[in-house]
């Protein structure tokens, strides 16, 4: 199968408006005649679910967590850009566009990253109507701030909880639909297969996790919102119950999988402390518009921060980056802690962190304005590690946040499956190489209330489906098939805890696939997470049993698929042989150290073809072309 | 941060099908440090049950930094446990001392039943967000957002409203298992925006009739709710929310 990216021709300024008009539409009267299931309800599921039940199709909606509202979205805490100029201070749909793409690396589409600044103005908009309660200057009018990646004020925020609003506003709109009727909620339900009749998604396989029993759920269509696969490393900024297992299962019916390589590790979050730590906390980086970070310039200087004098510090931000400073994009900033901490500078009691000054700021604009902008993450902070930042300097350390890899997708966000089509975080579209600051809850939402309302009518009324219930045999037949594999987790009773393979698996990928990577150890990590997996299906033990309310089983499953996916990570990184974005392989880099691309041979996306279980994945390239923007070397010195 | 290491006895609600009436059950949890999260001790605690052949002990939880309302349980009498504005995830073990017995159970309210051990069914919480938490507006048909000015006060006043977790601390800690905190949270958030108005009465009577139907019990001005949200939403809210509900059902 080619790639067909599907993307429509003409000025980038007016693909989006030629596309909705050449898409097809479904007669409002006919809307009701169609079922969509939709999986996820974070910013992507729920604004999907709910726009989709505003048009008038019937909507199935589920939902891993027992509300909607719980879906990771929720921990977004620093913003959401949008081209709408408030500040006055130079932002344009195309800046934000070139942003987006130079911020990426080069390494997405044209087409949908201008698409995605179109639809950001719209957001903010439909947000406001909502109720979401952003931050707003005394005129009454809403505020901006600035944030990584970005030299002007582009971003829309809710102090340190733009994502719960946000989110808030999406399950709003989606309550209302379940009360008309339109929209049907399942939640604690999880998806462990997509069912294909006649080669298109037909519907799904969910696990109810209260009862334990296997459910069928038709449709004419299905789609996927169902986050990133961060957790693949255990530690990570996800929540517990993020993971791979929806999209992975897709991937294994057909989907291909693109960039999984590509994963974001995100500069500010609260450094590791213990072997029993179950999750990583993000700091939003809108803490570095204030915070100046730093590390002592002499390696093993254990001094308490109050005791090494400026002279001693090296703000190495700064100093090596004088334009964006503290402000440099989510990888440079990371690679250049795991840098400082390597060379023996690193603070605490691992060394693994580096400083996060707020003394400058409190003295300048005064406690009470750093509280107003920062308070909750202050908060925050001080519960986790019981130190206060307003007197003691804050510790970070990067950890994994975000995956721009996901199932590839074009540019109607159709998967490879027909029927299929993949939101947000689950799909590969918009972030290239690295995602900038403020931008993947753009994305969600752009996503779910202004792209698949158009492109799934396009679908529908211009594809024939043939009415397919839950009776079809290829319901049958993925039942028995996860119903095999649970048994068999269950029956295994091994020795190890299905949480301490998942510290093992995410100790190799962190090691060998994390912030820097390198041919050699890549290859020892695909040997290792094999291995890993083999370990994994003999000495595994899972207690409980299969119809019951058994969170081990649950793990169990994820990690399954982890242990798979983590080997199609490493072979992706592996197969890219240059540095990009959050890729960084230290055989390609700068003089100045920097991410060294190789377009000549890399400027594509890497789509994997799963072809069966004891054969290798087979990789398909979509090369990318740049018409509008001339790739250069990123720079933000 | 000073890391040490202190032994506890928990005593942990343990309900399921073959214990449909639940009883309290004793464990040892050794060897815990004092930087770990409540839940880590409970995931630790559960290793060492799962290798001994128990069945973990069933708890919700999520994001585990606060913010997505999954988990909570009753600690030593107190939702969420002893610490102010504090979800279960983010209580740390420094906050309790070597020898300490910790009891937990789930939140007990009519309108929660226990689904397994401290896993509870919200979703009642859910349908009364389902009966008017929300402005009618589809996507696709607003204006500018800057075409509607709201005074830097209302909106804190709103956002504070709106920074709900639906964790339901505040019904576990009621005395009547009210959930009026919760509703009036809600209420609030959108009759203290513009763009909240136009419904607003239709809101306060569907929402509180919701309220009502699912087996809530009525506010008394105990304040308990209060003292235990987790966000730190004030009662104002439950006044606002009977303002809201006397001028749509009397005036």
């Amino acid at each position: 199968m080619t790639l067909e990216s599907k993307i429509p021709t003409g000025p980038l300024h007016e693909k989006w408006d030629r596309h909705r008009f050449d898409l097809k539409l479904v007669n409002p009267a006919n809307r009701k005649k169609f079922n969509i299931i939709v999986i996820g309800t974070g910013l992507a599921g729920a604004s999907a679910a709910a726009t989709l039940g505003e048009l008038g199709y019937n909507v199935q909606n589920f939902c891993i967590q027992d509300s909607p509202r719980r879906a990771h979205s929720i921990a977004a805490q620093g913003g959401i850009n949008a081209a709408k100029n408030y500040a006055n201070d130079g932002d344009s749909i195309w800046r934000l566009f070139y942003d987006t793409i130079k911020g990426g690396d080069f390494r997405s589409r044209e087409a949908n990253v201008y698409r995605l600044a179109q639809l950001s103005v719209n957001i903010i908009d439909q947000c406001v109507a909502q109720g979401v309660p952003f931050a707003r200057e005394y005129g009454g009018l809403l505020d901006n701030r600035s944030f990584g990646g970005a030299q002007l004020s582009r971003t829309f925020y809710a102090k340190g909880q733009t994502g719960q609003q946000l989110l808030l506003g999406a399950y709003s709109s989606l309550m209302r639909q379940v009360n008309t009727g339109k929209v049907e909620i399942f939640p604690r339900r999880e998806m462990l297969d997509v069912v294909l009749v006649d080669g298109r998604a037909r519907g799904i396989v969910v696990r109810n996790l209260i009862t334990g029993e296997l459910e069928s759920y038709s449709a004419h269509a299905v789609v996927l919102a169902t986050g990133g696969y961060g957790n693949a490393y255990f530690l990570s900024t996800n929540a517990m119950s993020s993971n791979v297992t929806a999209s992975y299962r897709c991937y294994k019916k057909g989907a291909y999988f693109a960039n999984p390589c590509f994963t974001q590790i995100h500069p500010t979050c609260i450094p590791v402390h213990g072997t029993y730590q179950s999750k990583l906390t993000l700091m939003s980086e809108s803490l570095r518009n204030d915070g100046r970070v730093w590390v002592p310039k002499e390696p093993g200087d254990k001094r308490a921060p109050e005791q090494i004098p400026e002279s001693e510090r090296d703000y190495y931000l700064e100093r090596k980056y004088p334009s964006f400073g503290n402000l440099v994009p989510r990888d440079v900033a990371s690679r250049n802690a795991k840098e400082q901490c390597d060379k023996g500078k690193g603070v605490g009691e691992t060394g693994y962190a580096v400083y996060l000054d707020f003394a400058d700021a409190i003295a300048r604009d005064g406690r009470e304005a750093i509280a107003a902008k920062y308070g909750n993450l202050f908060e925050m902070y001080e519960k986790i590690t019981g130190e206060d930042p307003y007197v003691t300097p804050m510790r970070i350390y990067p950890a994994v946040h975000y995956t721009m890899g996901g199932l590839w997708v074009d540019y109607n966000l159709m998967t490879t499956i027909d029927g299929l089509f993949s939101l947000g975080e689950s799909n590969f579209s918009d972030h290239g190489a690295n995602r900038l600051g403020a931008s993947a809850l753009m994305q969600g939402l752009a996503d779910g209330y202004f792209i698949i309302p158009y492109t799934m009518g396009g679908y529908l009324a211009g594809t024939h489906l043939p009415e397919v219930d839950t009776s079809a045999q290829e319901f049958a037949e993925s039942e028995n098939r996860i119903r095999e594999q649970v048994d068999k987790l269950l029956s295994i009773n091994g020795r190890r805890t299905v949480t301490d393979f998942h510290k093992s698996l995410g100790k190799i990928l962190w090691d060998k696939c994390g912030i820097a990577r390198d041919k050699q150890s890549l290859e020892k990590a695909g040997k290792e997470v094999a291995e890993l997996r083999e370990e994994f299906w003999k000495n595994v033990n899972v207690p409980g049993d299969a119809a019951d309310f058994n969170q081990a089983l649950e793990n169990a499953g994820r990690v399954a698929d982890f242990l798979e996916f983590g080997e199609l990570m490493v072979k992706d990184a592996i197969g890219r042989e240059e540095s990009c974005g959050c890729h960084f392989n230290t055989g390609y880099q700068t003089e100045d150290n920097e991410a060294l691309r190789c377009d000549e041979t890399f400027c594509h996306v890497s789509a994997w073809e799963y072809t069966g279980p004891d054969s290798e994945p087979v990789e398909h390239r979509e090369q990318l072309h740049f018409e509008n923007v001339e790739l250069t070397q990123r720079s933000y010195k | 941060m000073s890391n040490q290491t202190i032994n506890l006895t928990l005593k942990v609600w343990r309900q399921n099908k073959n214990n449909p009436r639940g009883s309290l059950e004793t464990y040892p949890a050794k060897g815990i440090s004092t930087e770990m999260s409540f839940l880590e001790m409970l995931d630790v605690v559960n290793e060492e049950l799962t290798s001994q052949g128990i069945e973990p002990i069933a708890f919700d939880h999520d994001c585990r930094e606060g913010i997505c309302g999954m988990c909570g349980a009753v600690v030593n009498g107190r939702a969420h446990g002893h610490m102010p504005e504090t979800t279960l995830c983010q209580l740390h073990m420094r906050h309790f001392k070597d020898g300490d017995t910790i009891v937990i159970e789930p939140w007990r309210a009519r309108a929660f039943p226990v689904i397994k051990d401290l896993a509870v069914d919200r979703s009642a919480l859910d349908t009364i967000i389902q009966a008017g938490g929300y402005i009618s507006i589809n996507a696709g048909g607003a204006q500018d957002g800057n075409t509607i000015p709201i005074p830097k006060e209302n909106a804190e006043k709103a956002f504070n409203a709106a920074t709900c977790i639906g964790c339901g601390a505040c019904v576990a800690a009621c005395p009547n298992a009210s959930a009026m905190l919760f509703t009036g949270a809600k209420i609030s958030h959108l009759a203290l925006l513009p763009q909240g108005r136009p419904e607003a009465r239709k809101r306060a009577l569907s929402m509180v009739r919701a309220m009502d139907e699912l087996g809530f019990g009525n506010c008394s001005n105990e304040a308990e709710c209060e003292l235990e949200c987790p966000k730190g939403i004030s009662i104002t809210e439950i006044a606002r929310m009977n303002r809201e509900f006397i001028k749509a059902a009397f005036l």
